[in-house]
């Protein structure tokens, strides 16, 4: 089937199979920021923006993303600029293996647009789905609430 | 010079930050590779059989199967998956594929396909006949008479009693326990039970084999033990070391699973037979039922103290559960009571331990190693035993513990030291860890006022050492070269799993050279490079290849300090490697940038290369005094931990955030541990909740407030006095937490995980009584 998305913010014709999950199609054309770990929608390693919205794309269908506009991990840079989120994390220690990264940090800048100041209990909530068996969370929530405060300050 | 580090102990940003941050650090599967199959696995529904008969013919004949094995068609070479200096201490009872099937998931066959899904479906057309056998599916039985034999076969060798199913024994003593607990005015004695628990690493095994232009197999693998995987692989296929060339990309955590071969055998085997690329990685269901866990255990402990509180008498008795195969079997239950034991002065100690064979899930090692179990037991006893002498917890550790000076009798009588000299504790924080520790979470304040309603409050503490590296039984070489920028590669054996490493050890090499950080480029893991590592293990790498870059980074700077001795007239005595370049004390100086092109192109060439290898006898123990406070819902037995605070002795935070990163992982591991995981097994052997869903590890929501005081009692045999961090914290929220829930409601929880339903059954009992 010809599947039609726009990934961080490029147009592409995709021919895919009805079966295939959304993680493995990107995984297959080199978006591998997302990754596979559960494939249950249980650990949020998967995460990628679908129109706005951090979904886990190992429980979601390829075609289910049709005409839709995708952000994965690789899409959250600008002009060469690592995004606030990204930059905090990479510079609080808050990354261990780094697996379970690239969800997170979809995650967070995600949730950052819809509430750009979170309380350090918002941020443990939103990242529920993100499992992470490095750091024990402390520094990513950190690096969440100093990325949110930058972002503020402007 | 500790006043003047630039580098070292700063809280550098991660080397591989950015890269992680922006989904570009490699994994293993992270890239693409031409006509590459992928592989899948027949694994056994029985927990005990003998294969009668394989019928591979219809999944041979599916379109798109490259290759099917099983074990009438792969060598029969007994090996044992556990990464361990050569010979390995485990015994040899695996082979790639065998004739017998030893629990529920053992691997029967394998395919290599050109999808996963044709692979898959081939595993389906494959015909087995079974011979199904009694199985031993609770390790109390494994070793009575007439118990079902698992290693029944006489190729397996290095098995303590095949006939009695123990892979594994230990039995240690030093003065006379006995005596001392007869002379003893109080003894105290317990029962503790620990569970299976899943590393649940990230990243799940997996491994891509190839064949190189030069025939060589090339195993790119998310491995903890790159060297030791070579030398396995090449005696387990009989194949020379020379022509296996491991490489560790990227790995999404060890903590221990893989510290073994896994994957890697079948992947190798299916390449030689494909002449293509082969993947095996494993699912997230077969990481929950076929890939490690920490061993399951049953602990006795017997402590006799005079009246004023100082220890007579400790004896530790361990029943372990190995599993189907002995992976660690001895080194890990080793270090049950290597680790805690010698934590306390006693005349009289006794380590007594089975290691036993069943039919349930592979144990192996896991963060801690064996100490998680032990400390578990032995920090739970120490407060009931500090009560029945009638003094606070913390009084009563601080009269026992272990000091600086003293000799640690245990590490030179069992586990992996056995045999060699005794470690002689030359620095220790622990009591500032204790004081500092007990400051932060209001131990006095906070102690015995468990508070009104239903919600009870407690604290509860415990004591921790573990050790840096497996004392006499680590090696490391690193090489370090300069370039024509003044940047340096750095090339280390071992793997940085997530922990760090490759940062701190840019952190080591940038101090002696002094540059930045920015200036070294560190590639590890891989050994085609020169240089050798036993692998991330054991807390091993900061002190052990920590030391090693130390030794290569000098090496490296006295020739530099040579090259501008000659370029400046000056004797190198003089001469100061600072800030990117040499100076001399009549204030002449040279950028080391000039220096690296006079080598390189000017009169005199030469290349700057730096070598180090380093091996000790000496396995420093860091220390941790972890305090909990938790609340318990006395009408649900629900616990919530509230706070930890985590005081620990590092030697010297070479880098504060990964020190805390370290620690702090750790205890969301060890809460787990306390309060949530638990691999449940089936009457039948199978293991019933395979998935996140079921298997509950800690999320951010669930977390307690994390403090970590990071102490620094200087080790003069580490790296700027640097001993380990990785594992020791792992040890503590069992016990802690299980002393907070005395403090809160008055029960002892002798078992892990401490779930609602066993604290409300307490509750019930205690309020019976």
């Amino acid at each position: 089937m010809k599947l039609s998305v726009t990934v961080n913010g490029e147009q592409q014709e995709w021919e895919v199979e009805p079966r295939q999950t959304l993680l493995d199609v990107l995984r297959d054309r080199g978006y591998t920021g997302a990754k596979r770990v559960c494939e249950s929608g249980e650990c949020g390693a998967c995460a990628v923006i679908v129109d706005g919205l951090a979904v886990d794309s190992c429980i979601q269908l390829a075609m289910q993303a049709d005409g839709c506009s995708i952000t994965t991990v690789e899409g959250l840079e600008s002009n060469g600029e690592l995004h606030p989120v990204q930059a905090a994390f990479a510079e609080n220690g808050a990354i261990q293996c780094g697996f379970c990264i690239p969800g997170m940090v979809v995650t967070a800048a995600n949730y950052l647009e819809e509430n750009p100041d979170p309380t350090e209990d918002e941020i443990r909530h939103v990242l529920v789905g993100n499992l992470c068996r490095c750091t024990g969370y402390k520094k990513p929530v950190e690096a969440v609430l100093q990325a949110a405060r930058g972002e503020r300050s402007e | 010079m500790k006043s003047q580090l630039s580098v070292v102990g700063h809280r550098a940003r991660r080397v591989d930050g950015v890269k992680l941050a922006t989904g570009r650090g490699t994994f293993t599967d992270d890239i693409h590779i031409r006509g590459l199959l992928h592989a899948k696995l027949l694994k056994s529904p029985h927990a005990h059989a003998r294969i009668i008969s394989i019928d591979t013919s219809e999944a041979e004949a599916l379109p798109g199967v490259r290759a099917v094995i099983t074990h009438e068609n792969v060598p029969r070479i007994p090996y044992t998956s556990a990464g361990q200096s050569w010979p390995e201490p485990s015994p040899y009872d695996m082979y790639v594929l065998d004739r017998k099937v030893r629990f529920i998931g053992d691997a029967v066959a394998a395919v290599a396909a050109e999808t996963p899904e044709i692979a898959e479906r081939a595993t389906q057309l494959i015909r087995v006949e079974y011979e199904p056998l009694p199985a031993v599916l609770d390790f109390h039985d494994a070793m009575n008479d007439g118990a079902p034999l698992i290693h029944d076969e006489t190729e397996s060798y290095g098995i303590y009693d095949p006939a009695h199913n123990v892979a594994a024994h230990i039995d240690v003593e030093h003065g006379d326990v006995a005596r001392g607990l007869a002379e003893a005015d109080i003894v105290v004695e317990n029962e503790f039970f620990v569970q299976y628990q899943q590393h649940t690493c990230l990243e799940p095994h997996v491994t891509i084999a190839l064949f190189d232009e030069d025939r060589r197999l090339v195993l790119r693998t998310s491995t903890q033990i790159p060297y030791h995987c070579r030398r396995m692989i090449a005696f387990a296929l009989e194949i020379p070391v020379k022509d296996v060339h491991v490489i560790k990309p990227r790995v999404g955590g060890g903590f221990g699973n893989k510290q073994e071969v896994v994957t890697e055998p079948i992947s190798a085997v299916l390449a030689m037979r494909t002449g293509r690329p082969v993947k095996l990685e494993y699912t997230r269901l077969e990481e929950f039922t076929i890939a490690r866990n920490r061993h399951p255990q049953h602990i006795r402990l017997s402590t006799g103290i005079r009246r004023d509180g100082t220890i007579l008498a400790n004896s530790l008795n361990v029943l372990t559960n190995t599993g189907p195969y002995g992976t660690h079997a001895l080194t890990v239950t080793g270090n049950t009571g290597t680790k805690p034991l010698p934590l306390y002065r006693s005349p009289n100690v006794k380590f007594y331990a089975d290691i036993v064979y069943t039919n349930l899930p592979i144990a192996g090692a896991f963060r801690g190693y064996g100490a998680p179990q032990g400390f578990f037991a032995m920090e739970v006893q120490m407060d009931e035993v500090a009560e029945a002498a009638g003094m606070d917890p913390l009084e009563f550790r601080k009269l026992n513990h272990i000091r600086q000076g003293d000799t640690d009798l245990m590490s030179a009588a069992a586990g992996e030291g056995a045999g060699k000299k005794a470690r002689v504790i030359h620095s220790s924080g622990l009591p500032e860890c204790i004081e500092r520790g007990a400051a932060a979470i209001g131990w006095h304040e906070k102690r015995g006022k468990p508070g009104d309603g239903p919600i009870k409050r407690g604290v509860g503490m415990a004591i921790l050492m573990q050790g840096s590296g497996v004392a006499g039984d680590e090696l490391a070489a690193a090489t370090i070269r300069m370039n024509e920028d003044a940047s340096f590669n750095l090339h280390v054996g071992s793997a940085d799993i997530g922990t760090g490493s490759d940062t701190t050890l840019c952190q080591i090499a940038a101090e002696v050279l002094g540059v930045s950080i920015e200036d070294i480029v560190i590639r590890s893991g891989n050994t085609d490079d020169i240089t050798f590592d036993y692998g991330a293990y054991a807390s091993s790498t900061a002190y052990i290849t920590g030391t090693c870059v130390l030794k290569a980074a000098e090496d490296a700077r006295n020739q530099i300090v040579n090259q501008a001795a000659r370029m400046l007239q000056e004797d190198p005595e003089g001469l100061l490697v600072h800030e990117g370049a040499v100076r001399s004390l009549s204030g002449k100086s040279v950028t080391l940038q000039e220096i690296a092109l006079e080598c390189l192109y000017g009169e005199d060439k030469t290349v700057v290369i730096g070598k180090g290898t380093h091996a000790t006898k000496e396995s420093p123990p860091p220390f941790v005094a972890m305090f909990v406070e938790v609340e318990v819902d006395t009408e649900t037995g629900q616990v919530r931990p509230v706070e930890v605070v985590s005081a620990v002795d590092v030697g010297k935070a070479l880098n504060p955030d990964i020190c805390e990163g370290q620690v702090e992982g750790a205890v969301a591991q060890g809460l787990g541990y306390a309060l949530t995981e638990e691999i449940q097994v089936g009457p039948d052997g199978q293991v019933l909740n395979p998935s996140f869903m079921d298997y509950k590890i800690f999320c951010a929501a669930d977390m307690p407030r994390l403090t970590t005081i990071l102490v620094e009692a200087e080790e003069p045999t580490g790296p700027f006095g640097a001993k380990s961090v990785a594992e020791i914290a792992i040890n503590g929220p069992a016990p802690a937490v299980s002393n907070a829930i005395y403090d809160a409601v008055g029960i002892r929880l002798h078992s892990l995980p401490m779930t609602a339903e066993k604290v409300l059954a307490a509750l019930e009992e205690k309020q019976q009584s």
